[in-house]
């Protein structure tokens, strides 16, 4: 903590105020108020790097320097069974990439089971806040519900999803025979096992996302509303021109979120896939760029590769917030 | 101890939260940084292991630490072989939160020994370890060409046929487990057309065997030179083995023999608890995970043949870095752990299968009998594998060739109904994709 005198508004350089509790300063105290005033401005000065100093000493340690580490081995021949030995590759590891299939399968993939999941989990999530907007009995008590699933475990959740949509013995399998249909092989099809992911991630997001909504919404003026009633507006269309356009910029904060977390989409795959999950499916089905990542670094330890997917996830990343930020000044000029 | 030259099948077999195990190896490392600490005058011995290999299970540790007052074991335990793996390789480069004694899985064998063999203890010298106690493979796979012996071999995966005796009756094939051994002796194809004799009678809702990929590998560890020959010439393009043991669970698969099922997967425990199968390929530490599925109502109506050929499915080995903070006791007690009487010992209380043939004699083996199984000479069965099993040639990125026929190749054929020569360009794709730098 700062120990500045109770003077820190005062203008250092100034001198003390005459007074009656000022007696004329001796030249001794006059020193040692010269080396206070001194030692505040350092303070005032220098404090506030201490404080912030902690964030950035970690964020280098734990994020800039793998980052940059990470982007000085994408540039060379590493094998995780021999860390000791670094050749330089150039740009061969990203070269390439662009003639890997498996790569561009998975960037397929992503985006795939990312349309697949944040769309219906978006829509849902606001159907959802706009029910929990009306007067609602145990209000607080649907608002928890709808976090639970957020705060269950990837791992807890997607175990659980495995056994539902076993072939063989799961339990949507079983449901849909019942309405006689014939049992679906969910994690070897190629859509099916992409649905399958996607609804795990609409599950565990959606309560998240309408929880966010739904504080937005608290925030729209009530006048708008009864206007709009006055109007004749009935709920529907109320909804639909006064909520929705009030909602813009955090639709698409949502949005930019959940794109972001579509891109790295990681323990919902490996998990689904099973015993050999980095692989994402017998035909890389569902392997998304995570899983490709894992699955070069990890399985086949090739650091090198992995950290070049690594870069290119993050590219993308920064192309989608790009994207993300055209779009949001075009709605802001809409206006 | 869990088996699998293609090590990642069974180093799965205990738990499959990947996120769990990585917390875990999260804390580990938090942990291991504090092990080791001198105090009381004793010093901590830390063995770092992957799955269960049941060493405090059999009271091992105890009495060792009764044997040597001034020894004390910590065990570090991570669940998955792919989580441990890369960790270990990371700690050996950079010397440091390694465990006294690390244990290895065969299938990371090579690439361990390749890129790093100098980081860890040439242990054919080490006091107590006669290389004669060891069968031969089994030594010469933790061999180096400049003949140091980097590990010293713990469990083997010899391979028998569990059956399922009720199964068999219903389908009206014989019962009896040396008539059933007969069926099959000597090839893997009579193996295929006892169950094709099964599919015609076969009782309802059942099928022969659980896993195309099982039956490949299986068969394919029958071989001494599977992916590579001995000069490290790679076959994994379409040697012998490879192609044998490709045909086989191929058509297996095409055939409809298999339950379509993927091993250590949720539903491949269920269809044991339904009895879904009638046969799967098994090394010793398959008997256990039966045991566990298949439950009480599976007591009495599994038995154990011997499988058409002599094979060995996995394995692990004992190594100590040159890095370990106790190296000479380190190198002690693997010795000790893995001498005959301890590997038998810990048969006996973990089917964890010897790799020493002088405990093939012990009382723990030699009476063993496995009541779950029919009182079936299990040890016997599984004696007579292990020393017809060849000295498999290991070479690199093993597990990686590995899962592409097993988990991408087979499963397309079996699973999603491609065409077995399109399957089979796929898994030469996934390889070349792995080994190619």
């Amino acid at each position: 903590m700062t120990s500045a005198p109770p003077t820190t508004v005062e203008d250092p350089g100034a001198e003390p105020a005459p007074g009656p509790s000022h007696p004329p300063p001796a030249p001794g105290r006059d020193r040692r108020a010269a080396w206070r005033t001194r030692r505040h401005r350092w303070d005032v000065r220098w404090s506030p790097y201490a404080f912030v100093a902690p964030f950035f000493l970690f964020f280098s340690a734990f994020g800039l320097f793998p980052l940059l580490w990470t982007g000085w081995a994408s540039l060379h021949r590493l094998e995780l069974t021999d860390l000791s030995r670094m050749e330089w590759a150039g740009a061969r590891n990203y070269l390439r990439l662009l003639h890997d299939e498996f790569f561009w399968n998975a960037l397929g993939n992503t985006f795939t089971i990312g349309v697949l999941s944040t769309v219906p989990q978006l829509l849902t999530a606001l159907c959802l806040a706009h029910l929990l907007h009306q007067r609602l009995r145990a209000a607080t008590f649907w608002r928890v519900a709808l976090l639970t699933p957020y705060a269950t475990s990837v791992a807890a959740a997607t175990l659980v999803f495995v056994l539902l949509y076993g072939r063989d013995y799961g339990l949507i399998n079983w449901a849909l025979g019942l309405a006689g249909v014939d049992p679906v092989d969910w994690q070897n099809g190629t859509w099916t096992s992409r649905i399958a992911v996607s609804s795990i991630v609409v599950w565990r997001w959606t309560g998240y996302n309408a929880l966010i909504y739904l504080a937005a919404m608290q925030a729209i003026p009530d006048e708008l509303y009864e206007s709009a009633a006055l109007d004749g507006a009935s709920r529907i269309r109320q909804f639909r021109h006064v909520t929705v356009p009030s909602l813009r910029p955090t639709i698409l904060f949502t949005v930019v979120v959940s794109t972001i977390g579509a891109t790295q989409l990681f323990g919902e795959p490996l998990l689904f896939g099973g015993a050999a999950g980095q692989k994402g499916g017998a035909s890389h089905q569902f392997q998304t760029l995570g899983l490709y990542l894992y699955e070069q670094g990890w399985f086949g330890f090739h650091l090198g590769r992995a950290s070049a997917v690594a870069w290119a996830m993050f590219l993308i990343l920064l192309l989608v917030a790009a994207v993300g930020g055209l779009l949001a000044r075009r709605l802001r000029t809409d206006r | 101890m869990r088996g699998g030259t293609q090590g990642r099948r069974p180093r799965t077999r205990r738990a499959r939260a990947a996120p769990a195990a990585l917390a875990a190896a999260l804390l580990l490392a938090a942990a291991l940084t504090g092990c080791a600490a001198d105090d009381d005058g004793r010093t901590t011995l830390s063995v770092g292991t992957f799955g269960v290999f049941g060493y405090r299970q059999a009271g091992l540790y105890a009495e060792y630490e009764r044997l040597h007052p001034e020894i004390r074991i910590k065990e570090n335990v991570i669940e998955r072989s792919d989580t441990y793996f890369p960790q270990f390789l990371t700690h050996l480069v950079t010397g440091s939160g390694l465990a006294d004694v690390q244990a290895v899985e065969v299938g990371t064998l090579h690439d361990l020994a390749a890129g790093q063999g100098r980081r860890l203890e040439d242990l054919s010298r080490a006091p107590g370890v006669r290389r004669a106690d060891w069968l031969g493979w089994k030594w010469a796979q933790a061999t180096d060409p400049d003949g140091r012996t980097v590990g010293l071999g713990t469990d083997i995966g010899p391979i028998a046929v569990c059956y399922r005796k009720d199964l068999f009756r219903r389908a009206g094939l014989p019962t009896d487990r040396e008539a059933v051994g007969r069926l099959w002796a000597g090839d893997w194809r009579k193996y295929l057309d006892a169950g094709r004799a099964y599919r015609k009678r076969a009782p309802a809702g059942t099928v022969f065997t659980d896993s195309a990929a099982g039956v490949y590998n299986a068969a394919i560890h029958g071989y001494p030179e599977r992916y590579y020959d001995r000069s490290g010439r790679p076959l994994y393009t379409g040697g012998p083995a490879v192609r044998a043991a490709w045909d086989l669970a191929v058509r297996a698969a095409r055939e409809g023999l298999t339950a379509r099922l993927r091993q250590f997967e949720k539903p491949w425990d269920q269809a044991y608890a339904n009895g879904r199968f009638a046969t799967v390929a098994c090394p010793p530490w398959m008997l256990g995970y039966i045991k566990e599925k298949s439950g009480d109502a599976g007591r009495g109506l599994w038995d154990v043949a011997p499988a058409p050929r002599p094979a060995s499915w996995g394995g692990s080995f004992l190594t100590v870095p040159k890095a370990a903070r106790h190296r000479a006791q380190a190198v002690a007690l693997a010795a000790w752990l893995t001498a005959p009487a301890q590997q038998a010992r810990l048969f006996a209380r973990q089917s964890s299968f010897p790799s020493t043939p002088a405990s093939y004699g012990m009382p723990e083996l030699r009476d063993a009998r496995n009541p779950y199984f029919g009182g079936a000479p299990v040890a016997r069965i599984f004696a007579r594998a292990a020393q017809g099993a060849p000295t498999l040639v290991i070479g690199p990125h093993e597990q990686q060739i590995g899962t592409a026929f097993t988990d991408v190749g087979i499963p397309q054929v079996e699973q999603q109904g491609r065409d077995p020569r399109a399957a089979w360009a796929a898994a030469q794709k996934e390889i070349h994709n792995a080994v190619d730098e």
